[in-house]
């Protein structure tokens, strides 16, 4: 049965809702009044969660293998015809078309869920700051963004919600445009991503170059056949062996995609604009820096998972930039004292773990960490704001302590998102976590063996953080001291929702070794074993590797009852090793937990000591590996130089001695043509003149002028005349004798 | 009617004139009417070119609305003019930029209105000519008409440096066409002449008959266009005369220069250059080799000089130096890709440095400097200003959603499918684009106001609202929904593709009748 419905058919009004509200904030917001900034905001996003819902309701009353919708609104970028590798000619075409399958269900739940409830806390958060309107009017153009990133049904179309919400990181990072700080973290934030963007441009490029078409899939249109999908060209040219896995190309559309990952997702090079994105106020932490946003990447990878799993190398450079990120990240986050700046680095470290499970193949367990990271991080971001909100304005949390009973809400629900992500058992964290590093050691011991280790040490910065805020004596100062209260139940009722969340939510990835049957893994199946290449043909030719063994053959041939056979058993025998290494992330979270205790509450190891002891590790941590101060004085100061050494250039070389160089030439040329024309052309015609003149000097004598002397003249030339003609005509006449 | 309807394009070439010379007999004292006068017929320039969508055919092949008159017997000249679907939008381009141009003049120009809107107007004619013609000597008569208006408009009513960019404005251009001239003779000269024929300066036939030139004149033939189109659009490294006309130019004037101007440079390329190409595949891709490495030097050099940039039209100016190094290289590309792409992004430049020089224009009238310093934090006295001088940044930018994006991706694309290291190259422009753009918003708009003067400047007036928002929603327009302007461009780019490119179709690699384009389907079967 092939999923049908109203709210299927209209998908496009998902992200539509918050683009009318956007729009009506951006263009009138000023003549609004703030209730109805919040009513109009707060309720499109909400609009677009219950809609959602009901699609997504829709969708699963089809089978687990007919949950795609898709739907295409009109073709939007037609540049004509478009020469593929191979040289084949095809009309290249981008459509505006959305696409709900259990991949994007996943998403537009968790972005319109949480988004709404960031919303809804924003009410209260932000009441008293200027700009109302125009804060909701960039949140809602954000929602609008990503939910276009989640639905769209080609990467194209993917690359505009890209932007957008990279747009919108900028406009609310720099929120508080008075700020230097404010506005240098967005600038930062926009440049930085584009360096990744450029690498996702070029992926695109060469994706639709290969398979000729940037369409995800063609399931679920009209017309399967004349309008195919990445998934199934690619499935094509496997059949066809014009591609195989660890093809190069494969291989380098991977790479470049994960550039672009690696910039939006904030992993190593490129994390840095991340922890300065805290200059944004806090729900904006909470919403694009922690819960939806930055896992784009994660979400883009899975995505295109099909290409990844035929490019092994890819992979391996995925897990590895993964938890290496991730132990990276939370070794700085171990030494911070801004409360965000810690949750900042956690964030980083975290998606470092989602990318170690898509590298390990484990897409599904990637996604799931996302879901449950969504909840209890925005819960710790929005507790944050609320700790902020009491504090008036402080996050330094050595100026902080003894807030537990204070602000009672907030802290015993920061303390739920504590344990959810130092995962405890039964927390949602838990869940997630244990499953990545279990298919991290299946693909290599190392890498589990580094993530084991971070997870350890997110415990202990996660209780360091809880111990230094909410228990022992308050360090504030006495003025933010009298003002401590409790934040308003708009921002309450949100904390405890994602609390629950944050407990429970990890429940429906329950794994089969304890007794679940892991539901999260199944419903997303069809997508990352990629059931949906269509028409199915009873063999499935991409995405068995990982399930195989990397070693293994290429399994273009093995049939999928075969495949299903090997998932299957997978599921059913928990070997003795899963349970083992439960246990060790169990134990090393409550190691983590436990050392923290003796650093910060009973005082038995004295930070300061410690610190003291390593002392060049402490200020290198600290100053954050100094990479921000490297990176400035090898790239962004060395570009700016070139650029100023290249304005001189421009100015005295090209333009001084190019082009005024020429202008010299020329009038040095007109110079040299003036005096030739003077003494040489001039000259010689003057030449001449004097010569005439001079020539004529002897005559001018006989020139007198005076009629006596021409008569004489006349009368002296007619004897010579006579003379000469006589005397001939004599010669003349003796002769004629 | 039906004369209009037949004499379509000589009514929108002529309308300006015809306003030009009507302004000719108004008293010299009444500034208003200069401006009205100046307006209306802006507006009339506008109006009477969009008949030209309405009566466009789609599937024209060749050029549409032809007017052909014999003009000059004596030597073959005549008075051709046709328009395909590329000068089409260069020429909507110029009417519909010329009226916001007028009209943002209304308050910047106070002395010497009635030479300021006669020269604008025979500059719009100039230019609409050069999109226009079909006649090689009309298309120089035009080509040279529009340097004259141009050079006043910088040297009367630029700022402090005008004459010296006027002269350089003129010398630079001049030594361009005064090369192409030679090249025009030779092709009039050495065109084989049929039996009976006598000859012509007819753009069709004498570039049909270049085809049988043998390489060498043929690649002299293309250098010597080459020269004077290279400087006009400016291509690195003839570029160095436009940050000076840009910078003294009246705003006007360099929303003109910048929208319409440097695209007779690019129009040159495509029409007259690509069929100049030689033959003989080495020679030609050594050519092209050359051509494409100045565009992408330009992409990058521009966006880096960009960077210490202090004067805010000056780094416009050069930032058009690196769009229109985007625009080339889709050109030289030679795949339909590049070229469309090429094509709307000469309109996207049109419209996004056109605001962007408008918005300049909006800061120099308040306060009478284009120095970045000399502002900072106008955010807050000038939120409508803001909003839209963001809108065009990120246009300009390459943001999707906005102009700038459809024409940057499809010129990458159609540049990927020679080589990937030209795409590359490009994508490094796009990042260096978002680096100079946003940094000069954020010194310009951002922070608390700096100077006492910023304080209290007055948000944009109508007027102002006036020229900008059309701008704004045609970025949006083309962001969003480009493919009826695709579909205008899709049939002449193919048409020029075949001819020059022509390995590029399969079918006539294989030297095969010429099929339908094969589906995706049967690719992937």
């Amino acid at each position: 049965m092939t999923p049908t419905g109203y709210l299927l058919q209209h998908l496009w009004l998902i992200p539509l809702f918050p683009l009318v509200t956007a729009a009506l904030m951006l263009f009138f917001g000023r003549r609004i009044p703030k209730n109805a900034v919040s009513m109009f905001c707060v309720g499109s996003v909400g609009l677009s969660f219950v809609y959602a819902l009901g699609a997504v309701m829709q969708l699963l009353a089809a089978g687990p293998e007919q949950r795609v919708a898709q739907q295409i609104l009109f073709e939007w970028l037609t540049p004509g015809p478009m020469q593929m590798s191979g040289g084949h000619l095809v009309r290249f075409v981008a459509d505006w078309g959305y696409l709900l399958d259990p991949l994007s269900c996943v998403m537009v739940l968790v972005v319109t869920g949480v988004g709404f409830l960031i919303h809804v806390y924003s009410i209260g958060y932000m009441g008293h700051e200027g700009g109302y309107y125009r804060f909701f009017g960039y949140m809602n153009l954000f929602m609008f963004s990503m939910l276009t990133l989640v639905l769209a049904n080609n990467m194209l179309l993917m690359f505009v919600g890209w932007e957008g919400v990279g747009l919108c990181s900028y406009l609310l990072i720099g929120f508080y445009f008075l700020r230097k700080s404010a506005t240098d973290a967005g600038n930062k934030a926009f440049i930085v991503n584009r360096i990744g963007d450029a690498g996702f441009i070029l992926g695109i490029l060469l994706t639709a170059m290969t398979l000729g078409t940037v369409r995800f899939t063609s399931v679920g249109l009209p017309d399967v056949a004349a309008n195919p999908g990445i998934l199934q060209s690619l499935n094509s040219a496997v059949a066809a062996h014009a591609l195989a896995s660890g093809a190069p190309v494969l291989t380098a559309i991977a790479l470049l995609l994960f550039v672009g990952a690696t910039g939006k997702s904030a992993q190593l090079p490129l994390y840095v604009w991340l922890p300065d994105a805290m200059e944004g106020p806090t729900p904006v932490s909470a919403l694009i820096h922690a819960a939806t946003m930055v896992t784009a990447g994660v979400y883009m990878v899975v995505r295109m998972n099909a290409i990844y799993q035929l490019a092994p190398i890819a992979m391996d450079v995925v897990a590895v930039v993964g938890v290496v990120t991730a132990i990276f990240a939370a070794s700085m986050a171990l030494v911070q004292n801004d409360i965000k700046k810690v949750l900042a680095y956690s964030t980083i470290s975290q998606l470092g773990y989602m990318f170690l499970a898509l590298g390990a193949g484990a897409f599904a367990a990637g996604i799931f960490h996302l879901m449950t990271h969504a909840f209890f991080k925005a819960l710790l971001f929005l507790g944050a704001g609320s700790v902020i909100h009491a504090m008036s304005g402080e996050q330094d949390i050595q100026k902080m302590g003894g807030l537990w009973n204070k602000i009672p809400a907030t802290a015993r629900t920061f303390f739920v998102a504590t344990l959810a992500i130092a995962g405890i058992p039964p927390l949602a964290g838990f869940f997630s976590k244990d499953e990545i590093l279990g298919r991290a050691f299946e693909r290599h011991p190392d890498l589990w063996f580094v993530g084991f280790l971070t997870a350890g040490m997110t415990a202990f910065y996660m209780f360091r953080l809880v111990f230094l805020t909410f228990l022992g004596y308050s360090r504030a100062d006495e003025h933010a001291e009298k003002h401590i209260r409790e934040s308003p139940p708009t921002m309450t009722v949100p904390l405890m929702i994602l609390a629950v969340l944050s407990v429970i939510g990890g429940w429906i990835g329950w794994p089969a070794a304890l007794g679940g049957s892991n539901q999260f893994e199944k419903f997303l199946e069809p997508v990352t074993q990629s059931y949906f290449v269509a028409p199915f043909e009873g063999r499935l030719s991409v995405n068995a590797t990982p399930l195989l063994g990397h070693e293994g053959p290429f399994a273009t041939e093995t049939s999928r009852e075969e495949l299903l056979r090997v998932v299957e058993e997978r599921n059913k025998k928990p070997s003795a090793l899963e349970y083992l290494l439960m246990f060790a992330s169990i134990g090393i979270a409550v190691g983590g937990i436990w050392l923290a205790y003796q650093f910060y509450r009973t005082k038995r190891i004295a930070p300061e000591l410690v610190a003291a002891k390593v002392p060049r590790f402490y200020q290198l941590l600290l100053h954050k590996y100094y990479v921000d101060e490297i990176y400035d004085a090898a790239v962004v100061d060395r570009v700016k130089d070139l650029g100023t050494a290249l304005g001189v250039f421009d100015a005295k070389v090209i333009d001084g001695v190019g082009v005024d160089g020429t202008g010299w030439l020329a009038r040095f040329g007109s110079t040299l043509s003036m005096w030739w024309d003077k003494w040489i052309i001039d000259g010689l015609l003057n030449f001449s003149a004097k010569l005439t003149q001079l020539s004529s000097f002897p005559v001018r004598f006989l020139q007198t002028g005076t009629f006596s002397s021409y008569a004489m003249l006349i009368l002296v030339g007619l004897a010579i005349l006579l003379a000469y003609y006589g005397h001939h005509m004599q010669v003349l006449m003796r002769g004629a004798r | 009617m039906d004369f209009v309807a037949n004499h379509i394009l000589s009514v929108v070439l002529f309308t300006p004139l015809v306003g030009a010379l009507l302004l000719l007999f108004v008293p010299r004292e009444n500034e208003n009417a200069h401006r009205i006068a100046g307006n209306v017929f802006g507006v009339l320039g506008f109006l009477v070119s969009l008949p030209l969508i309405r009566w466009w055919h789609p599937g024209a092949s060749k050029f549409s609305f032809e007017e052909n008159v014999a003009w000059i017997p004596s030597i073959g000249a005549r008075y051709h003019l046709g328009i395909d679907g590329i000068s089409l939008l260069l020429v909507l381009l110029t009417t519909f930029l010329g009226m916001i141009a007028i009209l943002s003049s209304w308050s910047a120009i106070h002395q010497r209105t009635k030479e300021y809107y006669i020269l604008l107007l025979l500059l719009q004619t100039g230019m609409i000519g050069v999109f226009m013609a079909l006649d090689f000597f009309l298309f120089y008569v035009f080509w040279e008409v529009m340097l004259v208006p141009m050079y006043f408009l910088i040297g009367v009513w630029g700022s402090d440096r005008r004459l010296y960019a006027a002269i350089k404005f003129f010398l630079y251009t001049l030594a361009g066409s005064v090369v192409m001239l030679l090249g025009i003779l030779a092709l009039y000269f050495y065109a084989p002449l049929p039996a009976g024929a006598t000859r012509t300066f007819d753009v069709p036939t004498l570039l049909a008959g270049a085809q049988t030139f043998s390489d060498p004149l043929k690649v002299w033939l293309f250098w010597a266009f080459f020269f004077a189109f290279a400087i006009k659009v400016p291509m690195f490294p003839f570029h160095t005369w436009l940050p000076d006309a840009h910078t003294e130019a009246p705003t006007a004037g360099s929303v003109i220069l910048a929208g319409v101007l440097l695209k007779m440079g690019t129009y040159g390329f495509i029409r007259f250059s690509l069929p100049l190409l030689p033959t003989d595949t080495a020679l030609r891709s050594r050519i092209i080799s050359i051509v494409i490495f100045l565009s992408l030097v330009g992409i990058v050099y521009g966006a880096l000089v960009c960077l210490m940039q202090k004067d805010m039209k000056r780094l416009i100016a050069y930032s058009s130096v690196s769009h229109l190094g985007f625009c080339t290289l889709g050109i030289f590309a030679l795949t339909p890709n590049g070229l469309s792409g090429s094509v709307l992004q000469q309109i996207n430049h049109g419209i996004s440095t056109g605001a962007l020089f408008l918005i300049v224009g909006v800061l120099y009238e308040r306060r009478h400097t284009r120095m970045i310093s000399d502002f900072g934090g106008l955010a807050t006295p000038m939120p409508n200003f803001a909003a839209i001088y963001l809108i065009i940044s990120l246009s300009s930018l390459g943001m999707p959603l906005l102009n700038g994006f459809i024409g940057e991706f499809t010129i990458l694309q159609g540049a990927f499918q020679v080589s990937k290291a030209w795409a590359a190259w490009g994508v490094l422009g796009v990042i260096l684009g978002a680096a100079y753009l946003l940094w000069l918003y954020q010194r310009v708009m951002f922070g608390p106001v700096t100077q006492p003067a910023n304080e209290h400047l007055p948000d944009l007036n109508l007027r102002e609202l006036a020229t900008l928002v059309p701008l704004v929603f045609l970025a949006f327009w083309i962001g969003i929904y480009p493919k009826p302007f695709f579909a205008l461009i899709e049939k002449p780019v193919e048409n020029i593709v075949r001819q020059v490119n022509p390995n590029f179709y399969p079918a006539e690699r294989a030297k095969l009748p010429v099929p339908e384009l094969p589906s995706a389907a049967a690719e992937t079967k």
